[in-house]
């Protein structure tokens, strides 16, 4: 507690008293007042299995993608991996995906000509839909009805620069390009246990 | 594109395990194509399962219904493995296929 010197009158009384700043309450609680324990678990960052590295091609398992063979580009903040088709070679656009749905195949892509530093967990977050009060929210089907869901301009921009990037890598290698485009399913008989992916 | 679009692996159930008298439901045994040694169901270890079925009754717009489960752990050593389902398998399927997805991954 920080204390403050304080020039007392009187000339019996020393001239100068150190005295607490703030005056001690005169009472203690009756009873105690429970303090919140200390929280000690600290996030920790998300460590990926060693076969995910970036430029891997991975297939994803689960989803309205599924069975498509798509190019790592790097993991994001979030736990979460960054992946793109290409969208012009598969119809994959830059999309995140969660590393347990996902295979990954021995074939390695080069992305390091591909420049994906704006690509953040925040950049692939929902919008936040301005509330509509009372009746307008109530009767807003009608405006839902015309209002179909429309990529953003950016995200197309986005996707194309990463793309351009990202074929010319393609190209480089024989066969890559109608790799990315096919996509993977089990037949009669096929064995992922014994799979060398 | 191929002509299938399967991203699973088949399976049977083919019973709940049991001792000589008593079954026990919670736990159902499968038998998964082309698995036929503990160590190579080690690979399926955690995988989701699940029993899809049609019904009469539409639920959201669709008769087709799915129990989902997880591989727990082999049973014995011809590849049979333990799968926990949300809500056992009734009996009548014994014998029914179940597919055995390839997630989560650990590859």
């Amino acid at each position: 507690m920080s204390a403050v010197t304080k020039e007392i009158g009187g000339a019996k009384n020393g001239g100068k008293r150190v005295i607490p700043a703030n005056k001690a309450s005169k009472w203690y609680p009756a009873e105690d007042i429970p303090t919140p324990k200390k929280v000690r678990k600290a996030a920790r960052p998300t460590v990926l299995r060693p076969s995910l590295v970036p430029g891997a091609v991975l297939i994803i398992l689960a989803g309205r993608f599924r069975g498509k063979r798509v190019v790592l580009l790097k993991s994001l903040e979030d736990g979460t991996l960054l992946v793109t088709g290409p969208f012009k070679v598969n119809g994959v656009p830059l999309r995140r995906v969660n590393a347990r749905y996902v295979i990954a195949t021995s074939t390695l892509v080069s992305v390091e000509s591909v420049d994906v530093s704006k690509f953040t967990s925040a950049y692939f977050a929902h919008e936040k839909k301005a509330k509509k009060e009372g009746e307008a929210e109530f009767f807003g089907d009608e405006e839902k009805k015309e209002k179909k869901t429309v990529v953003s301009e950016t995200r197309i921009a986005d996707q194309k620069a990463v793309d351009s990037a990202l074929l010319a890598e393609i190209k480089k290698v024989p066969a890559l390009k109608a790799y990315l485009a096919s996509s993977f399913s089990l037949k009669k008989g096929d064995k992922p246990h014994l799979m060398k992916f | 594109m191929p002509a299938t679009h399967r991203l699973y692996v088949k399976g049977k159930h083919i019973a709940h395990q049991r001792g000589k008298r008593n079954s026990h439901p919670g736990t159902s045994l499968i038998q998964i194509e082309g698995v036929a040694s503990a160590k190579e169901a080690q690979f399926y270890f955690g995988k989701r399962v699940a029993f899809v079925y049609r019904a009469k009754k539409e639920i959201k717009g669709s008769k087709i219904r799915v129990i989902w489960g997880k591989i727990t752990r082999a049973h014995g050593n011809n590849g049979a493995v333990r799968a926990n389902f949300r809500s056992n398998l009734p009996p009548k399927t014994f014998g029914a296929s179940v597919r055995i997805m390839l997630y989560p991954s650990s590859i």
